[in-house]
């Protein structure tokens, strides 16, 4: 079976990294960044072999699954209309210093995949590839074999797109682990315990546990 | 490549030092022995000796020219540079200005290494908005280049003054300025470097350099495109270097660690496990150990790699004073000549 096409939005390091894990595990990849596709083109060609640089535009019509690495305070300059009825990973982070501090991008209320999924309405959004470093992933990642593999969480509301980015994380080449809806997502945001982590399975799921009582407190 | 054409440098953010009694020295202490520090790296043999400008308690250099230019007068032969200049809050006139002034001082002897800067204190200090970190960068770069390649200036944004064939000096009349690009790993940055052709200096601080191979890449095929040259590119990451790897090892994760788990914790990621520690050091951005063992390490990572300049990062976090010069001292007499050797042998 071929796999799906997987566009990812933003050619930064999270992006770049992501495009190269989906290479090497033989999806095809697009690239985008805000410009226009021209200006990213030896950057995709190069980093990512394999992978071809679109506008968002093209990107968002062509691919069948999503992903969106840009910075939190950007992705509402992405239509959401051409994301419409699409699978949407959100790996994005709230960095202060990239994303300022006079915005709100997560609270008590809604956690900040959770805004995400308010915004692209049309789609289904699934939380994953946002805890670990960008380097953790790739320096992390053992595709072809489960030995000693590091825990990739996701959070979502959908059972088929969970099994979908259960199979994406597994073929880039970790464990996938399920830590609930998207509004558990919290747990992994931006100065919680799991942000930054590239742990095994077992320490992850005890993270997870003391994480999530921790929220309900 | 002729490994006698490689170049060593020691870069430094001036972290302020501990003493004995575990009390931190007064920053007028700390940035005069920064000049010792200078003086004995070129005694060593070090080839350049880089700044990092900073403004935060932490660091006692915010303004490195001015400790590089009381190291031109001390000095004869070391380039003198920053690691980097964070153009993105600093004044484009000013700047070339400041480097034309110690490249007159030190005989041609300066560096700038301009970047963006991994801090963000500069913008508040200097009354920049941080959601204009890119176009600031992109309008002064702009602007410092057309300085830097001379004659009367004409130029006008947003953040820089309006000027029509203004003159600026001192005209550099021996040298032309010595200008690199410091590059965290963001790939428009790459380019960017590519774009204005000066050479790139990757800051590689975690993880498996090997993967900034790509970018190496990616720089030479930008600057082919846009018709520069391809300069050769260069790296700089932390290290230690003691008589022995046991000490080493013990002192990198005596103040590498809670330096980066500071930081992490502005961030907001988690501290570091000693796992991920051990992996920094065999196989990831930490050159920790006795000499042999970091030559070792360096020469790999410079072939493997394909840089032809390495600059290690010493005396992080409060490190004593005689601790800073024993990497300095061990880096110039050990480090340098065995990592020439290795080289000269796989060749």
């Amino acid at each position: 079976m071929t796999k799906p096409m997987i566009g990812i939005l933003g050619a930064g390091k999270l992006g770049v990294s992501l495009g190269q894990l989906a290479r090497q595990a033989d999806y095809p990849v697009g690239i985008a960044a805000s410009g226009p596709a021209e200006k990213i083109k030896l950057t995709v060609e190069i980093l990512v072999p394999g992978a071809k640089a679109y506008t968002s535009e093209e990107l968002t019509q062509m691919a069948d699954i999503i992903i969106l690495a840009v910075p939190l305070s950007k992705y509402q300059q992405i239509d959401s209309e051409w994301l419409k009825d699409k699978l949407v990973i959100d790996a994005m982070n709230y960095w202060w210093e990239v994303d300022g501090t006079d915005q709100v991008f997560s609270d008590k209320e809604l956690s900040s995949s959770e805004r995400v999924q308010q915004y692209f309405d049309k789609s289904i959004v699934v939380k994953a590839f946002n805890h670990m470093g960008y380097h953790d992933l790739v320096d992390n990642a053992k595709q072809g074999t489960t030995e000693n593999r590091k825990a990739l969480l996701i959070a979502g509301d959908d059972q088929k797109a969970i099994d979908q980015v259960e199979k994406i994380v597994d073929d880039f080449g970790f464990t996938p682990l399920y830590i609930g809806p998207l509004k558990n997502g919290v747990i992994l945001e931006t100065g919680r315990p799991l942000f930054g982590a590239s742990l095994g399975l077992e320490e992850s799921k005890e993270l997870v546990k003391r994480s999530l009582e921790e929220i309900r407190k | 490549m002729d490994v006698n054409q490689f170049k060593f440098g020691l870069d430094t953010f001036g972290d302020v030092a501990v003493d004995h009694t575990g009390k931190q020295i007064s920053y007028e202490e700390s940035i005069r022995n920064i000049v010792k520090e200078g003086q004995l790296a070129e005694e060593v043999g070090v080839d350049v000796f880089a700044l990092g400008e900073h403004h935060r308690k932490e660091y006692s250099i915010s303004s490195p020219e001015i400790i590089l230019a009381a190291l031109a007068s001390v000095t004869e032969k070391i380039t003198l540079g920053t690691a980097v200049t964070v153009l993105s809050s600093d004044d484009p006139i000013r700047l070339y200005q400041r480097f034309a002034t110690l490249d007159a001082i030190s005989n041609g002897r300066s560096q700038v290494m301009i970047g963006r800067g991994s801090f963000t204190e500069s913008f508040e200090l200097f009354g920049y908005d941080l959601r204009d970190y890119n176009e600031l960068f992109e309008e002064k770069v702009a602007l410092f280049d057309k300085l830097v390649k001379g004659g009367p200036v004409t130029s006008s944004g947003k953040f820089t003054p309006h000027l029509e064939n203004m003159e600026v000096y001192p005209k550099m009349t021996e040298n032309k300025l010595d200008v690199q690009v410091g590059v965290g790993g963001t790939p428009e940055s790459v380019v960017r470097a590519a774009r204005y052709g000066y050479p790139l200096m990757l800051a590689i601080i975690g993880g498996n350099p090997i993967r900034f191979k790509p970018y190496i890449e990616l720089y030479k095929q930008s600057a082919k495109k846009f018709g520069n040259p391809i300069h050769p590119v260069g790296m700089h990451s932390h290290g230690v270097i003691a008589e022995t790897d046991e000490e080493a090892i013990e002192r990198a994760w005596k103040y590498i660690v809670p330096a980066m788990n500071k930081l992490g914790r502005e961030r907001g990621w988690g501290p570091m496990s000693r796992e991920a520690f051990e992996n920094e050091v065999e196989n990831g951005s930490y050159y920790v150990g006795s000499p042999e063992t970091v030559a070792k390490r360096m020469a790999k990572v410079i072939k493997e790699m394909g840089i032809e300049r390495f600059d290690l990062v010493y005396g992080i976090n409060g490190q004593l004073q005689e601790e800073r010069f024993q990497t300095i001292e061990l880096f110039g007499k050990e480090v340098i000549p065995r990592v020439k050797e290795i080289l000269k042998e796989g060749n």
